[in-house]
């Protein structure tokens, strides 16, 4: 598995009514959440972006609210990975739990600049600025974590574990 | 080496003596919770890994209040879904539009009790700390899988000790000392941690401003915010027993706690990763200014900005005693004719209350709106929603960039004295000052 896409830069402490504001959470549809990805700090932001680009952010990034309208936001407008230098912690698990790649890595986040295109290699731990050259390395995810990620999120581990207790 | 007692409500859930920072467990929650907003997409998880029932039918809880009163026909199907669900599934503990708001309601009606391990998709299920309670907020999709299976993982968090010394002036409540805090170690100074909130003025504030604190405990980033359980909370769960009629604790294995209520505390020889130290004697009312809650300022740093609304209620301040507070100030007085008022009971059993002491009359008569419960302002949902420029001054919890409204709209937090002299002034206002 690898990301290969353009940046999109944010700062720090980018809040979940930012990337989806509250008056759209009565919207279930991903595609529809997906138009209105980060309106709240970037309007227009969905129309720009191609399919597999990565947004890379400071630090807390996701904070404020559960919504998983947030990540689902982000993955149904094509983002392919988020490169921040934290996250709010109902964030990351809620990125985990859909399928989209969140990484920390501080500094990858000072380093990478707008509009570099960038290579993600998740499996090995390693981020290529295909436009500077440089390299960054990441830690992996734990391993229940990782089992999950691999799973290709929440969903299909449960779906998994469910099969496995009917057959107790 | 001890246990705090993050650790000992998170051992005990997770079916072993000791636990420590950092390792992951599985745990076996208490109690499940989803509202109209998260539940949809939790129902829809739910069904899709093929799950047939909840594992525990009295152990989840459905809450109608984000968008309730239906705010439109997308907001009326997300409740018509989660109305079907609790039909399906059998579960008694569903509460439709007009009970109140999650974090008032779940408390009042004696679902959560000290010890508990409290799972709820909503950030701000973190309130439930003020109990003695781990309780903590995840997304739809962690949620759905909980009902699937009975259990979830964590990982133990580190706790931060915070003590709260010193006797304040009678306009501070939970608002002001954890607006303090958030302000000292700032948006993502306790991310991942628990909060672990204690001292000699933590021991004199109510329960409704320990609800308070432990529900912003998620705006430093915190992963639950908690307090000792002590004679107070012992008093507020049996006045809860009495209301109730004897109907707390029905959340299946009933009355036992997990941990006997005198384990119930963090040992002395336990670990924290720091403890930090507030003075609140002499204390200013604070207030967050626009556009993250660690933006704190004593109010009479901010006394000239002009506003445009306030709002007092939500999870954060929509108890009885904000309600008190707020009254005090507005009796007898007008609100100022350019500041809407939006005046929000937390739940029905807050409005019948305040109706018994007259003081949605007082509310009435000072000019002010007296909504159904509902989340609905706080979150730019629905009701009070804020035109371009508008400032608000709000009892809520998150002042983030259009938080209430449209992007340019700024809303400053802080407590119920300061929301309605603020009402009266029609600037940010010191409750001394009207």
């Amino acid at each position: 598995m690898e990301i290969l896409g353009r940046v999109w830069k944010f700062g720090d402490n980018v809040d979940t009514d930012q990337i989806i504001p509250g008056q759209y959470l009565s919207i279930q549809d991903p595609k529809a959440l997906g138009k209105h990805c980060m309106e709240g700090i970037d309007r227009g932001f969905s129309a720009r972006i191609k399919p597999g680009d990565i947004l890379v952010a400071g630090a807390n990034f996701g904070c404020g609210s559960s919504r998983e309208h947030a990540p689902v936001a982000i993955k149904a407008c094509g983002v392919g990975a988020i490169i921040a230098e934290s996250f709010a912690r109902i964030f990351f698990r809620n990125a985990v739990n859909i399928g989209l790649i969140a990484i920390e890595c501080e500094e990858a986040c000072r380093r990478i600049g707008s509009q570099d295109e960038v290579l993600i290699l998740p499996e090995e731990g390693l981020i290529k600025n295909m436009t500077t050259k440089e390299e960054f390395k990441f830690a992996p995810y734990p391993p229940l974590v990782a089992d999950i990620v691999k799973a290709g999120g929440l969903l299909p581990y449960v779906r998994m574990r469910l099969r496995g207790r009917e057959g107790e | 080496m001890g246990m705090t007692i993050t650790e000992k409500i998170l051992a005990a859930h997770a079916g072993k003596d000791k636990v420590g920072p950092g390792e992951i467990v599985q745990v076996r929650p208490d109690l499940l919770m989803i509202n109209d907003v998260s539940g949809p997409m939790a129902v829809d998880a739910f069904a899709s890994v093929g799950a047939k029932r909840v594992f525990d039918r009295h152990k989840v809880a459905v809450i109608l209040d984000h968008f309730t009163p239906n705010k439109d026909v997308n907001a009326a199907k997300a409740s018509a879904k989660l109305r079907a669900f609790a039909k399906d599934q059998g579960l008694p503990h569903f509460y439709d539009a007009g009970f109140g708001i999650e974090h008032v309601v779940l408390p009042e009606l004696g679902l959560i009790r000290p010890g508990d391990l409290v799972l709820g998709a909503d950030s701000h299920t973190v309130t439930y700390g003020a109990l003695g309670a781990f309780a903590t907020g995840v997304g739809s999709t962690d949620l759905a899988a909980a009902m699937a299976l009975g259990e979830t993982w964590l990982k133990v968090p580190e706790t931060i000790r915070l003590d709260f010394r010193g006797r304040s002036s009678r306009w501070i409540g939970g608002k002001d000392l954890i607006l303090l805090a958030i302000g000292e170690i700032g948006v993502s100074g306790a991310l991942y941690c628990s909060m672990e909130f204690g001292g000699e003025a933590i021991s004199r504030l109510d329960m409704d401003g320990r609800f308070t604190m432990c529900n912003m405990a998620i705006e430093a980033g915190g992963k639950a915010g908690i307090v000792e359980p002590d004679e107070k909370t012992e008093q507020w769960l049996r006045e809860v027993m009495e209301s109730t009629g004897g109907r707390a604790g029905t959340v299946s294995d009933g009355a036992q706690f997990r941990i006997s209520l005198r384990d119930l505390r963090s040992d002395k020889d336990c670990t924290y990763r720091e403890i930090l130290s507030f003075d609140v004697t002499d204390l200013e009312p604070q207030v967050a200014a626009p556009h993250l809650p660690s933006n704190v300022r004593p109010v009479s740093d901010l006394k000239s900005v002009e506003i445009h609304q306030v709002v007092i209620g939500s999870c954060t301040n929509g108890r009885i005693s904000d309600l008190r507070a707020a009254a005090e100030i507005l009796k007898g007085r007008k609100v100022n004719r350019w500041v809407r008022t939006l005046i929000i009971p937390g739940s029905r059993r807050v409005y019948a209350q305040a109706l018994r002491e007259g003081l949605i009359d007082i509310f009435v008569d000072s000019g002010a709106v007296v909504a159904p419960p509902t989340c609905g302002p706080c979150f730019g949902g629905h009701m009070g929603a804020l035109a371009e420029g508008e400032r608000c001054v709000s009892t809520t919890n998150r002042n983030f960039t259009g938080r209430m409204g449209h992007v340019t709209s700024e809303v400053y937090l802080a407590g119920p004295y300061v929301a309605a002299a603020s009402a009266v002034a029609g600037r940010i206002a010191h409750p001394e000052e009207v």
